[in-house]
Protein backbone atom coordinates (compact mmCIF):
# COMPACT_ATOMS: atom_id res chain seq x y z
CA UNK A 1 0.00 0.00 0.00
CA UNK A 2 1.21 3.48 -0.87
CA UNK A 3 2.04 5.75 2.05
CA UNK A 4 2.67 9.50 1.81
CA UNK A 5 3.58 12.15 4.34
CA UNK A 6 1.21 15.09 4.50
CA UNK A 7 3.41 18.19 4.48
CA UNK A 8 0.90 20.11 6.58
CA UNK A 9 0.14 17.59 9.33
CA UNK A 10 3.55 15.95 9.11
CA UNK A 11 2.00 12.51 9.54
CA UNK A 12 2.66 9.57 7.25
CA UNK A 13 -0.62 8.03 6.17
CA UNK A 14 -1.87 5.16 4.04
CA UNK A 15 -3.48 5.86 0.70
CA UNK A 16 -6.94 5.03 2.05
CA UNK A 17 -6.70 8.33 3.93
CA UNK A 18 -5.82 10.19 0.73
CA UNK A 19 -7.52 11.19 -2.47
CA UNK A 20 -5.45 11.17 -5.69
CA UNK A 21 -5.74 14.25 -7.91
CA UNK A 22 -3.65 13.55 -11.00
CA UNK A 23 -0.70 15.34 -12.57
CA UNK A 24 0.71 18.36 -10.71
CA UNK A 25 2.04 21.69 -11.98
CA UNK A 26 -0.35 21.91 -14.92
CA UNK A 27 -0.52 25.43 -16.27
CA UNK A 28 -4.13 26.44 -16.52
CA UNK A 29 -5.42 27.74 -19.83
CA UNK A 30 -8.90 29.22 -19.94
CA UNK A 31 -10.89 31.66 -22.05
CA UNK A 32 -8.74 33.50 -24.56
CA UNK A 33 -6.23 30.70 -25.03
CA UNK A 34 -5.81 28.78 -28.26
CA UNK A 35 -7.60 25.48 -28.84
CA UNK A 36 -4.29 23.64 -28.75
CA UNK A 37 -3.31 25.16 -25.39
CA UNK A 38 -6.70 24.40 -23.91
CA UNK A 39 -6.68 20.83 -25.22
CA UNK A 40 -3.24 20.11 -23.86
CA UNK A 41 -4.09 21.62 -20.49
CA UNK A 42 -7.26 19.55 -20.31
CA UNK A 43 -6.09 16.22 -21.71
CA UNK A 44 -2.46 15.77 -22.82
CA UNK A 45 -0.82 14.01 -19.90
CA UNK A 46 2.81 13.09 -19.35
CA UNK A 47 1.86 9.83 -17.71
CA UNK A 48 5.56 9.02 -17.28
CA UNK A 49 7.01 5.63 -16.53
CA UNK A 50 9.26 6.77 -13.69
CA UNK A 51 9.43 10.12 -11.92
CA UNK A 52 6.00 11.72 -11.61
CA UNK A 53 4.71 14.83 -9.86
CA UNK A 54 1.16 14.56 -8.69
CA UNK A 55 -1.56 16.09 -6.56
CA UNK A 56 -2.98 14.42 -3.49
CA UNK A 57 -5.53 15.49 -0.91
CA UNK A 58 -5.30 14.52 2.71
CA UNK A 59 -9.01 13.75 2.50
CA UNK A 60 -9.55 12.09 5.88
CA UNK A 61 -7.06 14.31 7.69
CA UNK A 62 -6.53 18.03 7.33
CA UNK A 63 -8.45 18.02 4.04
CA UNK A 64 -5.77 20.00 2.21
CA UNK A 65 -4.22 19.42 -1.20
CA UNK A 66 -0.48 18.77 -1.39
CA UNK A 67 1.99 17.64 -4.06
CA UNK A 68 4.18 14.57 -4.21
CA UNK A 69 7.09 13.36 -6.32
CA UNK A 70 6.93 9.63 -6.80
CA UNK A 71 8.25 6.87 -9.05
CA UNK A 72 5.37 5.19 -10.90
CA UNK A 73 7.30 1.94 -11.31
CA UNK A 74 8.86 1.41 -7.88
CA UNK A 75 6.42 3.56 -5.85
CA UNK A 76 9.45 5.21 -4.23
CA UNK A 77 8.38 8.58 -2.82
CA UNK A 78 10.99 11.31 -3.28
CA UNK A 79 9.16 13.91 -1.28
CA UNK A 80 5.93 15.81 -0.63
CA UNK A 81 5.42 19.56 -0.53
CA UNK A 82 2.80 22.25 -0.32
CA UNK A 83 0.31 22.71 -3.16
CA UNK A 84 1.10 26.43 -3.25
CA UNK A 85 4.42 25.65 -4.98
CA UNK A 86 4.44 26.56 -8.68
CA UNK A 87 7.48 24.37 -9.49
CA UNK A 88 9.06 21.40 -7.71
CA UNK A 89 11.47 22.73 -5.06
CA UNK A 90 15.12 22.81 -6.24
CA UNK A 91 16.31 20.60 -3.38
CA UNK A 92 13.77 17.94 -4.31
CA UNK A 93 14.76 18.06 -7.97
CA UNK A 94 18.40 17.64 -6.95
CA UNK A 95 17.54 14.61 -4.79
CA UNK A 96 15.67 12.98 -7.66
CA UNK A 97 18.50 13.68 -10.13
CA UNK A 98 20.89 11.99 -7.76
CA UNK A 99 18.67 8.93 -7.41
CA UNK A 100 17.67 8.77 -11.09
CA UNK A 101 20.71 9.96 -13.11
CA UNK A 102 18.98 9.31 -16.45
CA UNK A 103 15.95 11.42 -15.55
CA UNK A 104 15.27 14.21 -18.07
CA UNK A 105 13.93 16.77 -15.57
CA UNK A 106 10.43 17.74 -14.57
CA UNK A 107 9.31 19.83 -17.59
CA UNK B 1 0.17 -24.48 -41.08
CA UNK B 2 -1.43 -27.82 -40.39
CA UNK B 3 -5.12 -27.57 -39.53
CA UNK B 4 -6.31 -28.56 -36.08
CA UNK B 5 -9.15 -31.06 -36.27
CA UNK B 6 -10.50 -34.20 -34.65
CA UNK B 7 -8.52 -36.20 -37.23
CA UNK B 8 -5.33 -34.42 -36.24
CA UNK B 9 -5.98 -35.27 -32.59
CA UNK B 10 -6.61 -38.92 -33.50
CA UNK B 11 -3.53 -39.08 -35.71
CA UNK B 12 -1.33 -37.58 -33.03
CA UNK B 13 -2.81 -39.80 -30.35
CA UNK B 14 -1.55 -42.79 -32.36
CA UNK B 15 2.00 -41.47 -32.56
CA UNK B 16 2.55 -40.15 -29.06
CA UNK B 17 1.83 -36.53 -30.08
CA UNK B 18 5.16 -36.29 -31.83
CA UNK B 19 3.83 -34.54 -34.92
CA UNK B 20 2.45 -31.24 -33.59
CA UNK B 21 4.25 -28.35 -35.17
CA UNK B 22 5.06 -25.06 -33.46
CA UNK B 23 2.02 -22.80 -33.43
CA UNK B 24 4.06 -19.82 -34.65
CA UNK B 25 7.60 -19.15 -35.82
CA UNK B 26 10.12 -17.08 -33.85
CA UNK B 27 12.05 -15.27 -36.60
CA UNK B 28 14.78 -12.66 -36.38
CA UNK B 29 13.60 -9.24 -37.59
CA UNK B 30 13.95 -8.33 -41.26
CA UNK B 31 15.37 -4.99 -42.34
CA UNK B 32 12.02 -3.52 -43.32
CA UNK B 33 8.28 -4.15 -43.10
CA UNK B 34 5.34 -2.40 -44.71
CA UNK B 35 3.67 -2.26 -41.31
CA UNK B 36 5.12 -2.70 -37.85
CA UNK B 37 2.69 -3.31 -35.03
CA UNK B 38 4.14 -2.63 -31.57
CA UNK B 39 2.58 -4.85 -28.91
CA UNK B 40 1.58 -8.49 -29.30
CA UNK B 41 -1.49 -8.30 -27.12
CA UNK B 42 -4.87 -9.26 -28.51
CA UNK B 43 -5.38 -5.88 -30.17
CA UNK B 44 -1.98 -5.81 -31.87
CA UNK B 45 -2.26 -9.38 -33.11
CA UNK B 46 -5.83 -8.90 -34.31
CA UNK B 47 -4.75 -5.74 -36.14
CA UNK B 48 -2.07 -7.74 -37.94
CA UNK B 49 -4.45 -10.60 -38.68
CA UNK B 50 -7.11 -8.42 -40.34
CA UNK B 51 -4.41 -6.45 -42.20
CA UNK B 52 -3.53 -9.74 -43.88
CA UNK B 53 -6.94 -11.32 -44.10
CA UNK B 54 -9.00 -8.33 -45.23
CA UNK B 55 -6.45 -6.02 -46.85
CA UNK B 56 -3.84 -8.42 -48.21
CA UNK B 57 -0.98 -6.70 -46.35
CA UNK B 58 1.29 -9.44 -45.04
CA UNK B 59 4.74 -7.86 -44.90
CA UNK B 60 4.01 -7.17 -41.26
CA UNK B 61 5.94 -7.54 -38.01
CA UNK B 62 4.40 -7.62 -34.55
CA UNK B 63 7.04 -6.58 -32.02
CA UNK B 64 6.62 -7.55 -28.39
CA UNK B 65 8.89 -6.70 -25.49
CA UNK B 66 7.84 -9.70 -23.43
CA UNK B 67 5.93 -12.75 -24.57
CA UNK B 68 2.82 -12.53 -26.72
CA UNK B 69 -0.38 -12.21 -24.73
CA UNK B 70 1.59 -11.48 -21.55
CA UNK B 71 0.15 -7.99 -21.07
CA UNK B 72 -3.44 -7.23 -20.19
CA UNK B 73 -4.65 -9.76 -22.73
CA UNK B 74 -3.39 -12.54 -20.46
CA UNK B 75 -4.46 -10.81 -17.25
CA UNK B 76 -8.09 -9.94 -17.77
CA UNK B 77 -11.26 -11.57 -16.52
CA UNK B 78 -12.48 -12.24 -20.08
CA UNK B 79 -15.90 -10.64 -19.90
CA UNK B 80 -17.47 -10.09 -23.32
CA UNK B 81 -20.49 -7.83 -23.79
CA UNK B 82 -21.64 -5.04 -26.07
CA UNK B 83 -24.34 -3.33 -23.99
CA UNK B 84 -22.78 0.14 -24.16
CA UNK B 85 -24.76 3.34 -24.28
CA UNK B 86 -23.39 5.46 -27.12
CA UNK B 87 -23.83 4.50 -30.78
CA UNK B 88 -20.13 4.39 -31.78
CA UNK B 89 -19.35 2.17 -28.78
CA UNK B 90 -22.15 -0.26 -29.44
CA UNK B 91 -21.09 -0.46 -33.07
CA UNK B 92 -17.50 -1.47 -32.40
CA UNK B 93 -18.22 -3.65 -29.35
CA UNK B 94 -21.07 -5.45 -31.11
CA UNK B 95 -18.85 -5.96 -34.16
CA UNK B 96 -16.34 -7.56 -31.81
CA UNK B 97 -18.93 -9.67 -30.02
CA UNK B 98 -20.35 -10.92 -33.28
CA UNK B 99 -16.87 -11.80 -34.58
CA UNK B 100 -16.31 -13.75 -31.35
CA UNK B 101 -19.34 -15.91 -32.21
CA UNK B 102 -17.38 -17.75 -34.88
CA UNK B 103 -13.82 -16.77 -34.13
CA UNK B 104 -12.85 -20.36 -33.29
CA UNK B 105 -13.82 -21.47 -36.81
CA UNK B 106 -12.24 -18.45 -38.44
CA UNK B 107 -8.92 -18.96 -36.65
CA UNK B 108 -9.08 -22.77 -36.55
CA UNK B 109 -8.31 -22.35 -32.86
CA UNK B 110 -10.67 -22.97 -29.98
CA UNK B 111 -11.06 -19.64 -28.18
CA UNK B 112 -13.78 -21.16 -26.00
CA UNK B 113 -16.24 -18.35 -26.57
CA UNK B 114 -19.00 -18.99 -24.07
CA UNK B 115 -22.02 -16.72 -24.55
CA UNK B 116 -23.43 -17.77 -21.21
CA UNK B 117 -25.32 -14.56 -20.53
CA UNK B 118 -24.32 -11.45 -18.64
CA UNK B 119 -26.17 -9.49 -15.99
CA UNK B 120 -25.49 -5.98 -14.79
CA UNK B 121 -27.31 -5.69 -11.49
CA UNK B 122 -29.27 -2.59 -10.66
CA UNK B 123 -28.94 -1.98 -6.93
CA UNK B 124 -30.25 1.55 -6.74
CA UNK B 125 -33.05 3.55 -8.35
CA UNK B 126 -30.49 5.48 -10.37
CA UNK B 127 -28.87 2.40 -11.74
CA UNK B 128 -32.27 0.98 -12.62
CA UNK B 129 -33.14 4.06 -14.64
CA UNK B 130 -29.72 4.10 -16.25
CA UNK B 131 -29.88 0.47 -17.33
CA UNK B 132 -33.41 0.78 -18.67
CA UNK B 133 -32.15 3.66 -20.75
CA UNK B 134 -29.28 1.46 -21.97
CA UNK B 135 -31.76 -1.24 -22.96
CA UNK B 136 -33.73 1.27 -25.05
CA UNK B 137 -30.53 2.52 -26.65
CA UNK B 138 -29.31 -1.01 -27.33
CA UNK B 139 -32.59 -1.99 -28.95
CA UNK B 140 -32.29 0.97 -31.31
CA UNK B 141 -28.67 0.06 -32.04
CA UNK B 142 -29.53 -3.55 -32.87
CA UNK B 143 -27.81 -4.91 -29.78
CA UNK B 144 -29.94 -7.53 -28.10
CA UNK B 145 -30.36 -6.75 -24.41
CA UNK B 146 -33.33 -6.62 -22.11
CA UNK B 147 -34.35 -5.50 -18.65
CA UNK B 148 -35.23 -8.35 -16.30
CA UNK B 149 -36.87 -8.07 -12.91
CA UNK B 150 -35.38 -9.24 -9.63
CA UNK B 151 -37.17 -12.58 -9.64
CA UNK B 152 -35.80 -13.46 -13.03
CA UNK B 153 -32.39 -12.42 -11.75
CA UNK B 154 -32.80 -14.78 -8.79
CA UNK B 155 -33.82 -17.59 -11.14
CA UNK B 156 -30.71 -17.13 -13.21
CA UNK B 157 -28.40 -16.76 -10.21
CA UNK B 158 -29.79 -18.69 -7.25
CA UNK B 159 -26.74 -17.91 -5.08
CA UNK B 160 -27.45 -14.20 -5.30
CA UNK B 161 -28.81 -12.40 -2.27
CA UNK B 162 -31.39 -10.07 -3.79
CA UNK B 163 -32.76 -8.71 -0.52
CA UNK B 164 -29.92 -6.52 0.59
CA UNK B 165 -30.15 -5.14 3.22
CA UNK B 166 -27.77 -2.49 1.96
CA UNK B 167 -27.95 -3.05 -1.77
CA UNK B 168 -31.13 -4.95 -2.72
CA UNK B 169 -31.20 -6.15 -6.32
CA UNK B 170 -33.95 -4.30 -8.19
CA UNK B 171 -33.42 -6.00 -11.55
CA UNK B 172 -30.74 -6.29 -14.17
CA UNK B 173 -29.62 -5.36 -17.63
CA UNK B 174 -29.36 -8.74 -19.33
CA UNK B 175 -27.37 -9.56 -22.46
CA UNK B 176 -28.05 -13.15 -23.29
CA UNK B 177 -25.23 -13.46 -25.85
CA UNK B 178 -22.62 -11.86 -23.61
CA UNK B 179 -20.21 -14.11 -21.77
CA UNK B 180 -16.55 -15.06 -21.69
CA UNK B 181 -13.77 -16.57 -23.82
CA UNK B 182 -10.33 -17.99 -23.13
CA UNK B 183 -7.99 -14.99 -23.17
CA UNK B 184 -4.71 -16.77 -23.97
CA UNK B 185 -6.36 -18.70 -26.76
CA UNK B 186 -7.48 -15.47 -28.40
CA UNK B 187 -3.88 -14.21 -28.49
CA UNK B 188 -2.48 -17.60 -29.50
CA UNK B 189 -5.09 -18.18 -32.19
CA UNK B 190 -4.43 -14.81 -33.84
CA UNK B 191 -0.66 -15.27 -33.51
CA UNK B 192 -0.78 -18.67 -35.17
CA UNK B 193 -2.71 -17.34 -38.15
CA UNK B 194 -0.50 -14.26 -38.49
CA UNK B 195 2.56 -16.48 -38.53
CA UNK B 196 0.93 -18.74 -41.13
CA UNK B 197 0.35 -15.71 -43.35
CA UNK B 198 4.09 -15.05 -43.29
CA UNK B 199 4.06 -12.28 -40.72
CA UNK B 200 6.89 -12.08 -38.18
CA UNK B 201 6.01 -12.13 -34.51
CA UNK B 202 9.14 -10.95 -32.75
CA UNK B 203 9.04 -11.56 -29.01
CA UNK B 204 11.51 -10.42 -26.35
CA UNK B 205 12.18 -7.33 -28.44
CA UNK B 206 11.47 -3.94 -26.88
CA UNK B 207 10.86 -0.86 -28.97
CA UNK B 208 13.16 1.82 -27.52
CA UNK B 209 12.75 4.64 -30.01
CA UNK B 210 10.68 5.80 -32.96
CA UNK B 211 12.52 7.29 -35.95
CA UNK B 212 10.88 9.98 -38.03
CA UNK B 213 12.00 12.07 -40.99
CA UNK B 214 10.21 15.24 -41.99
CA UNK B 215 7.23 14.48 -39.77
CA UNK B 216 6.87 10.97 -41.16
CA UNK B 217 7.70 7.67 -39.50
CA UNK B 218 10.55 5.65 -41.01
CA UNK B 219 11.27 2.98 -38.44
CA UNK B 220 11.85 1.92 -34.86
CA UNK B 221 14.90 1.21 -32.72
CA UNK B 222 14.61 -1.99 -30.76
CA UNK B 223 16.68 -4.18 -28.50
CA UNK B 224 17.23 -6.30 -31.63
CA UNK B 225 18.42 -3.34 -33.70
CA UNK B 226 16.84 -0.81 -36.03
CA UNK B 227 13.89 -1.91 -38.17
CA UNK B 228 12.38 0.21 -40.95
CA UNK B 229 8.71 0.47 -41.70
CA UNK B 230 6.22 2.18 -43.96
CA UNK B 231 3.58 2.48 -41.25
CA UNK B 232 3.63 2.02 -37.51
CA UNK B 233 0.73 0.89 -35.36
CA UNK B 234 1.21 1.48 -31.64
CA UNK B 235 -0.96 -0.97 -29.72
CA UNK B 236 0.61 -1.18 -26.28
CA UNK B 237 -2.23 -0.46 -23.81
CA UNK B 238 -0.67 0.77 -20.54
CA UNK B 239 2.55 1.80 -22.29
CA UNK B 240 0.89 4.01 -24.91
CA UNK B 241 2.17 7.24 -23.36
CA UNK B 242 5.71 5.86 -23.31
CA UNK B 243 5.60 5.02 -27.04
CA UNK B 244 3.90 8.34 -27.86
CA UNK B 245 6.70 10.12 -25.99
CA UNK B 246 9.24 8.32 -28.22
CA UNK B 247 7.35 9.59 -31.26
CA UNK B 248 7.11 13.12 -29.85
CA UNK B 249 3.46 13.57 -28.93
CA UNK B 250 1.24 13.16 -25.89
CA UNK B 251 -1.95 11.20 -25.40
CA UNK B 252 -4.97 11.81 -23.17
CA UNK B 253 -4.14 8.63 -21.29
CA UNK B 254 -3.22 7.73 -17.74
CA UNK B 255 -1.90 4.30 -16.76
CA UNK B 256 -3.46 2.69 -13.73
CA UNK B 257 -3.37 -0.69 -12.06
CA UNK B 258 -6.37 -2.97 -12.31
CA UNK B 259 -6.47 -6.22 -10.37
CA UNK B 260 -8.27 -9.53 -10.50
CA UNK B 261 -8.25 -12.63 -8.36
CA UNK B 262 -9.61 -16.17 -8.38
CA UNK B 263 -10.90 -18.49 -5.68
CA UNK B 264 -10.08 -22.11 -5.16
CA UNK B 265 -12.00 -24.28 -7.65
CA UNK B 266 -15.47 -25.38 -6.60
CA UNK B 267 -18.39 -27.25 -8.16
CA UNK B 268 -20.45 -25.32 -10.74
CA UNK B 269 -22.33 -22.62 -8.85
CA UNK B 270 -22.90 -19.77 -11.26
CA UNK B 271 -23.33 -20.12 -15.02
CA UNK B 272 -23.68 -16.48 -16.01
CA UNK B 273 -21.47 -13.42 -15.58
CA UNK B 274 -22.69 -11.05 -12.86
CA UNK B 275 -21.54 -7.47 -12.59
CA UNK B 276 -22.48 -5.38 -9.58
CA UNK B 277 -21.31 -1.95 -10.58
CA UNK B 278 -22.69 -0.07 -7.60
CA UNK B 279 -20.51 -2.03 -5.18
CA UNK B 280 -17.67 -2.33 -7.71
CA UNK B 281 -17.38 -6.04 -8.14
CA UNK B 282 -18.04 -8.70 -10.69
CA UNK B 283 -17.83 -12.47 -10.79
CA UNK B 284 -18.05 -15.47 -13.07
CA UNK B 285 -16.93 -19.07 -12.84
CA UNK B 286 -14.17 -20.47 -15.01
CA UNK B 287 -14.30 -23.90 -16.61
CA UNK B 288 -11.83 -25.05 -13.96
CA UNK B 289 -14.33 -24.06 -11.27
CA UNK B 290 -12.52 -21.00 -9.94
CA UNK B 291 -14.59 -17.93 -9.24
CA UNK B 292 -13.05 -15.13 -11.26
CA UNK B 293 -13.40 -11.79 -9.51
CA UNK B 294 -12.50 -8.23 -10.29
CA UNK B 295 -13.17 -4.73 -9.08
CA UNK B 296 -12.12 -1.15 -9.73
CA UNK B 297 -8.87 0.50 -10.75
CA UNK B 298 -6.50 2.35 -8.49
CA UNK B 299 -6.80 6.11 -8.56
CA UNK B 300 -3.16 6.96 -9.24
CA UNK B 301 -0.67 6.44 -12.06
CA UNK B 302 1.20 3.21 -11.91
CA UNK B 303 3.40 1.03 -14.12
CA UNK B 304 4.19 -1.66 -11.58
CA UNK B 305 1.54 -4.28 -12.45
CA UNK B 306 0.69 -4.29 -8.75
CA UNK B 307 -2.39 -2.74 -7.28
CA UNK B 308 -3.49 -1.54 -3.89
CA UNK B 309 -4.67 -4.01 -1.33
CA UNK B 310 -7.78 -2.12 -0.30
CA UNK B 311 -9.41 -2.71 -3.69
CA UNK B 312 -9.19 -6.45 -3.18
CA UNK B 313 -10.65 -6.03 0.27
CA UNK B 314 -13.47 -3.68 -0.80
CA UNK B 315 -14.55 -5.77 -3.76
CA UNK B 316 -14.41 -9.04 -1.88
CA UNK B 317 -16.42 -7.52 0.96
CA UNK B 318 -19.05 -6.26 -1.46
CA UNK B 319 -19.29 -9.58 -3.28
CA UNK B 320 -19.65 -11.51 -0.05
CA UNK B 321 -22.67 -9.39 0.74
CA UNK B 322 -24.06 -10.07 -2.72
CA UNK B 323 -23.13 -13.79 -2.79
CA UNK B 324 -23.11 -14.93 0.86
CA UNK B 325 -22.15 -18.53 -0.09
CA UNK B 326 -18.66 -17.47 -1.13
CA UNK B 327 -17.72 -16.11 2.28
CA UNK B 328 -15.70 -19.19 3.27
CA UNK B 329 -13.81 -19.58 0.00
CA UNK B 330 -10.06 -19.23 -0.10
CA UNK B 331 -8.62 -16.97 -2.76
CA UNK B 332 -5.94 -18.73 -4.78
CA UNK B 333 -4.09 -15.93 -6.47
CA UNK B 334 -4.28 -12.28 -7.37
CA UNK B 335 -2.59 -10.20 -10.07
CA UNK B 336 -2.64 -6.82 -11.74
CA UNK B 337 -2.34 -5.25 -15.16
CA UNK B 338 -1.64 -1.69 -16.26
CA UNK B 339 -4.66 -0.28 -18.01
CA UNK B 340 -4.77 2.77 -20.27
CA UNK B 341 -7.53 5.09 -19.06
CA UNK B 342 -9.08 7.92 -21.07
CA UNK B 343 -11.29 10.59 -19.56
CA UNK B 344 -14.45 9.48 -21.36
CA UNK B 345 -13.68 5.78 -20.82
CA UNK B 346 -13.72 5.20 -24.59
CA UNK B 347 -10.83 3.92 -26.69
CA UNK B 348 -8.66 5.79 -29.15
CA UNK B 349 -8.21 4.46 -32.69
CA UNK B 350 -6.55 7.24 -34.53
CA UNK B 351 -4.02 8.78 -36.81
CA UNK B 352 -1.48 10.86 -34.90
CA UNK B 353 0.50 14.08 -35.39
CA UNK B 354 3.23 11.94 -37.03
CA UNK B 355 2.39 10.76 -40.55
CA UNK B 356 2.27 6.98 -40.77
CA UNK B 357 1.82 6.42 -37.04
CA UNK B 358 -1.51 5.10 -35.80
CA UNK B 359 -2.54 4.43 -32.21
CA UNK B 360 -4.97 1.93 -30.82
CA UNK B 361 -5.28 2.36 -27.06
CA UNK B 362 -7.46 3.63 -24.27
CA UNK B 363 -9.37 0.36 -23.95
CA UNK B 364 -8.68 0.67 -20.26
CA UNK B 365 -10.48 -1.84 -18.12
CA UNK B 366 -12.63 -3.29 -20.86
CA UNK B 367 -10.81 -4.09 -24.08
CA UNK B 368 -10.68 -7.87 -24.11
CA UNK B 369 -14.25 -8.01 -25.38
CA UNK B 370 -13.29 -5.64 -28.17
CA UNK B 371 -10.28 -7.45 -29.59
CA UNK B 372 -11.75 -8.76 -32.88
CA UNK B 373 -13.70 -5.56 -33.64
CA UNK B 374 -10.81 -3.33 -32.67
CA UNK B 375 -8.35 -5.29 -34.80
CA UNK B 376 -10.78 -5.21 -37.70
CA UNK B 377 -11.24 -1.44 -37.48
CA UNK B 378 -7.57 -0.73 -36.80
CA UNK B 379 -6.47 -2.77 -39.82
CA UNK B 380 -8.85 -0.78 -41.99
CA UNK B 381 -7.57 2.50 -40.53
CA UNK B 382 -3.94 1.54 -41.14
CA UNK B 383 -4.60 0.19 -44.64
CA UNK B 384 -6.96 2.89 -45.90
CA UNK B 385 -6.50 5.82 -43.51
CA UNK B 386 -10.21 5.62 -42.70
CA UNK B 387 -12.46 3.18 -40.92
CA UNK B 388 -16.15 3.89 -40.28
CA UNK B 389 -16.02 1.88 -37.04
CA UNK B 390 -13.04 3.90 -35.79
CA UNK B 391 -14.03 7.31 -37.15
CA UNK B 392 -15.46 8.70 -33.94
CA UNK B 393 -12.70 7.31 -31.74
CA UNK B 394 -10.05 9.65 -33.18
CA UNK B 395 -7.84 11.98 -31.16
CA UNK B 396 -9.76 14.91 -32.68
CA UNK B 397 -12.55 14.27 -30.18
CA UNK B 398 -10.47 15.76 -27.38
CA UNK B 399 -9.93 18.96 -29.32
CA UNK B 400 -13.54 19.22 -30.37
CA UNK B 401 -15.16 18.02 -27.17
CA UNK B 402 -16.89 15.18 -29.02
CA UNK B 403 -16.54 12.73 -26.17
CA UNK B 404 -18.03 9.29 -26.26
CA UNK B 405 -19.03 9.20 -22.64
CA UNK B 406 -19.11 5.65 -21.38
CA UNK B 407 -18.15 6.38 -17.81
CA UNK B 408 -21.50 5.02 -16.73
CA UNK B 409 -21.58 1.95 -18.95
CA UNK B 410 -17.99 1.17 -18.02
CA UNK B 411 -18.36 2.32 -14.43
CA UNK B 412 -16.70 -0.80 -13.15
CA UNK B 413 -13.70 -2.59 -14.59
CA UNK B 414 -14.39 -5.41 -17.00
C1 LIG C 1 -7.25 -7.31 -14.17
C2 LIG C 1 -7.88 -6.95 -15.47
C3 LIG C 1 -9.16 -7.38 -15.78
C4 LIG C 1 -9.75 -7.07 -16.99
N1 LIG C 1 -10.98 -7.59 -17.27
C5 LIG C 1 -11.52 -7.39 -18.49
C6 LIG C 1 -12.76 -8.04 -18.84
O1 LIG C 1 -13.34 -8.80 -18.05
N2 LIG C 1 -13.28 -7.80 -20.08
C7 LIG C 1 -12.66 -6.97 -20.98
O2 LIG C 1 -13.20 -6.78 -22.05
N3 LIG C 1 -11.47 -6.37 -20.69
C8 LIG C 1 -10.89 -6.57 -19.47
N4 LIG C 1 -9.69 -5.98 -19.16
C9 LIG C 1 -9.07 -5.08 -20.15
C10 LIG C 1 -8.31 -5.84 -21.21
O3 LIG C 1 -7.46 -6.78 -20.61
C11 LIG C 1 -7.48 -4.90 -22.07
O4 LIG C 1 -8.25 -3.80 -22.51
C12 LIG C 1 -6.94 -5.61 -23.30
O5 LIG C 1 -6.42 -6.87 -22.98
C13 LIG C 1 -5.87 -4.76 -23.93
O6 LIG C 1 -5.25 -5.50 -24.95
P1 LIG C 1 -4.03 -4.90 -25.71
O7 LIG C 1 -3.66 -5.84 -26.76
O8 LIG C 1 -4.35 -3.50 -26.10
O9 LIG C 1 -2.90 -4.74 -24.57
P2 LIG C 1 -1.91 -5.81 -23.92
O10 LIG C 1 -2.45 -7.16 -23.92
O11 LIG C 1 -1.45 -5.23 -22.64
O12 LIG C 1 -0.72 -5.81 -24.98
C14 LIG C 1 0.17 -4.73 -25.13
C15 LIG C 1 1.54 -5.33 -25.34
O13 LIG C 1 2.47 -4.30 -25.67
C16 LIG C 1 3.72 -4.68 -25.18
N5 LIG C 1 4.61 -3.53 -25.12
C17 LIG C 1 4.53 -2.46 -24.30
N6 LIG C 1 5.56 -1.62 -24.52
C18 LIG C 1 6.30 -2.16 -25.52
C19 LIG C 1 7.49 -1.77 -26.20
N7 LIG C 1 8.13 -0.64 -25.88
N8 LIG C 1 7.98 -2.58 -27.18
C20 LIG C 1 7.34 -3.72 -27.50
N9 LIG C 1 6.22 -4.15 -26.89
C21 LIG C 1 5.70 -3.38 -25.91
C22 LIG C 1 3.39 -5.27 -23.82
O14 LIG C 1 4.42 -6.12 -23.36
C23 LIG C 1 2.09 -6.01 -24.08
O15 LIG C 1 2.26 -7.38 -24.34
C24 LIG C 1 -9.06 -6.27 -17.94
C25 LIG C 1 -7.78 -5.82 -17.65
C26 LIG C 1 -7.17 -6.16 -16.44
C27 LIG C 1 -5.77 -5.68 -16.16
ZN1 LIG D 1 -2.79 16.64 6.36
Amino acid sequence: MLTLTCPYCGVTVEETELYPGGEAHLKRFGPGSTDAEFESYMFARKNPKGVHFERWRHAYGCGKWFLAARDTVTWEVFGTYSAQTPEPPAALVATIKQKRPGWEGWK
Amino acid sequence: MRRYSIFAVAREALRYHSGWEKAWASPEPKKRYDVIVVGAGGHGLATAYYLGKVHGITNVAVIEKGWLGGGNTGRNTTIIRSNYLQDPSSAIFEKARSLYEDLSTDLNYNVMFSPRGLLMLAQSEHEMRGYKRTVYANNLQGVETRWIDRHEVKNLVPILNIDGPRYPVLGALYQERGGTARHDAVAWGYARRCSAMGMDIIQNCEVKGVRTEGGKVVGVDTTKGAIDCGKLAIVVAGHSSVLADMAGFRLPIESRALQAWVSEPIKPTIDVVVMANLVHGYMSQSDKGELVIGGGTDGFNNYSQRGSWQHVEETTRALIETFPVISRLKMLRQWGGIVDMTGDRSPILSKTPVEGIYVNCGWGTGGFKAIPGSGYAMAELVAKDYSPLAAEFGLHRFKEGQFIDESVAAGVAH
